[in-house]
């Protein structure tokens, strides 16, 4: 590449990403063949499908959740207070929150129009709301500022595309559609450096995640065996086969073991 | 004389720049204001102070603080150019500022490109050069450089080749150390070796990725820069003990040398302490700062020589010329 081609290029790239960040609206992906093309011509039969249903437990001491020190924004402070890390959500009897589960593999080339209605991510009281959420490829994201404060929504993904934008008025929103399947995209604030949210990007709709009582329950599956995986932001994925037959509802549970 | 303060005065606040960008680096706010040259829209100087807040305290302090040292470097070229006589310092001031510009421009494109790691390094790097300018800057405007050059005091018994190309390797190695703290620091691979002084229980990693290799990299570059510091030092006191411009900066570096190391071991110990880690990063600016002082003065005599054989040329051309 000649000087004058790469200064070419630098400015470019220097011109259109701040025209970019100016505008600060939302920030689209390339659509991919996922994204844009109709289900398939084998659709899924109501009267046939059944569900996975299950529980996520932990066994071995798990760090207690600690307060969130959010000295470093005197608004967090007040916004914020008595916030909790979410990392560990463990209930008293070893359920665990906050684990993305998900059809791995098993539905074969069938392709799911991504719903039009936006997934919302709101970052209230300088944390995210929710810590983990599932998303379709080309599904609306609409990252929501509640706060009385700045953030900057920055998503770290390795197949997407990077973004990082800033909202500093309360109420704003930042809109963003994912291109490609990733489990999972870690977003987080940079001005507050406690504030973190894993987004699972699928290709379809078959997918949870685990509440209270650490359980779930993945709906409206064709009969099948599927793998399916449950994820968790320390403990990493764990993999289970499962198979359903028409109308039935089969049960798996995941056991995370907490090591030192 | 206050041209030299003012030079002075460019040299620290540009350590203060230094340690300003090491601080957005370990604490990790390096996009916490995702916009540039614009902070969250507002125009950088007018953005309001209430709002420095978290991330955007360390990002945008250190845009204030590189602001205000391009500030100080237009001053200083302004200044060099209405009363400086010798030409190359003034040239070395035009480089200052095109480096500061550059400088500007590089940390504007590492926003705006997510911080890639080349780019980040290389603004790491060209810091430490533009460091490296504002001190030469500094020490050829002193009264005691000066003087020298126009040969107006008793000129100092000469300086040995071994010194002068002892301290021009051990600056060169130092700057080169730097780069791969920098690449260490912007691969986050300052903790891939989690313990110190040894490895992972080992003299030698007994296992090997990108991130260690790095690592073990800058240990190993710390071991051979000590040697080269306490070789340059050693040969100092013993051969110019006397000679108190190069003995001050040789002891000095003996010290700075000590601090660092202490500095990078507290790295590590205190698993990247932002603080300890950006003092870290400064100490290595003075550590190389001190370094090209020694090295400067060590080939001092050659500007002078330099001047004389100019002059002379000019006085007797045909003499020059035969």
């Amino acid at each position: 590449m000649s000087s004058r081609s790469l200064k070419g290029f630098i400015v470019t790239g220097v011109v259109l990403t701040m025209t970019v960040v100016g505008c600060g609206g939302g920030s689209e992906e390339p659509a991919t063949l996922t994204e844009t093309a109709a289900p398939t011509a084998a659709p899924i039969d109501p009267a046939t499908v059944g569900n996975i249903t299950g529980t996520i437990t932990l066994e071995g001491l798990a760090p207690d959740a600690e307060l969130i020190r959010m000295a470093a924004d005197p608004v967090c402070m007040r916004e914020g207070k008595g916030g909790m890390t979410e990392t560990f959500v463990v209930g008293e009897d070893g359920s665990l929150q906050n684990v993305f589960i998900y059809v791995k593999s098993g539905l074969g080339d069938r392709r799911f129009q991504p719903p039009s209605d936006p997934v919302l991510l709101d970052q209230n009281g300088c944390q995210y709301s929710p810590h983990v959420f599932g998303i379709q490829v080309g599904q609306p994201l609409e990252v929501l500022n509640s706060d009385p404060t700045l953030h900057n929504i920055h998503a770290i993904p390795e197949k997407n595309q990077e973004f990082n934008t800033g909202q500093p008025i309360e109420g704003m929103i930042f809109k963003h559609t994912f291109s490609t399947e990733e489990v999972m995209v870690p977003l987080k604030c940079d001005v507050h450096g406690w504030m973190n949210a894993y987004a699972g990007v699928l290709s379809h709709p078959f997918f949870a995640v685990s509440g209270s009582g650490g359980t779930f329950d993945l709906s409206g599956l064709p009969p099948g065996t599927y793998e399916i995986e449950a994820w968790h932001e320390q403990l990493g994925p764990m993999t289970q086969s499962v198979t359903i037959g028409e109308q039935e509802t089969a049960e798996i549970n995941f056991t995370f073991q907490m090591t030192s | 004389m206050l041209l030299h303060l003012f030079s002075v005065l460019v040299a620290l606040s540009t350590l203060v720049l230094i340690f300003a960008g090491g601080l957005v680096t370990s604490t990790g706010s390096g996009l916490a204001v995702p916009d540039w040259p614009n902070t969250y829209g507002w125009f950088m100087f007018a953005f309001p102070l209430e709002k420095m807040v978290g991330g955007i305290f360390y990002e945008h302090g250190h845009r204030l603080i590189a602001s205000t040292v391009g500030i100080l470097t237009v001053i200083l070229v302004i200044w060099l150019w209405r009363s400086e006589t010798r030409p190359w310092v003034r040239r070395l001031s035009y480089i200052a500022l095109a480096t500061v510009v550059t400088q500007g421009i590089l940390g504007g494109i590492t926003v705006l490109w997510l911080l890639p790691e080349p780019i980040s390094i290389s603004h790491a790097g060209l810091a430490q050069i533009f460091f490296c300018l504002t001190v030469t800057i500094a020490l050829v405007t002193s009264r005691g450089w000066k003087d020298a050059y126009r040969g107006s005091v008793e000129a100092k018994p000469s300086i040995d080749n071994t010194l002068r190309q002892l301290a021009c390797i051990t600056t060169s190695i130092i700057y080169l150390q730097i780069l791969i703290g920098a690449t260490m620091r912007h691969t986050e691979a300052g903790l891939a070796i989690p313990d110190f002084p040894l490895s992972f229980g080992h003299l030698l990693p007994p296992h090997w990725d990108a991130g260690i290799a790095v690592h073990f990299a800058h240990r190993v570059g710390a071991l051979i820069v000590t040697l080269l510091i306490i070789s340059t030092t050693g040969h100092v006191l013993y051969h110019y003990k006397n000679n108190a411009e190069l003995r001050r900066p040789a002891v000095l570096l003996l010290l700075l040398l000590g601090v660092q190391v202490t500095l990078g071991a507290y790295v590590i110990w205190t698993s990247k302490q932002f603080v300890i880690n950006s003092a870290h990063v400064v100490s290595g600016a003075m550590v190389l700062g001190t370094s090209l002082v020694l090295t400067l003065r060590a080939h001092r005599d050659r500007f002078s020589i330099e001047k004389r054989s100019k002059t002379y040329k000019e006085q007797n051309p045909a003499g020059a010329l035969a």
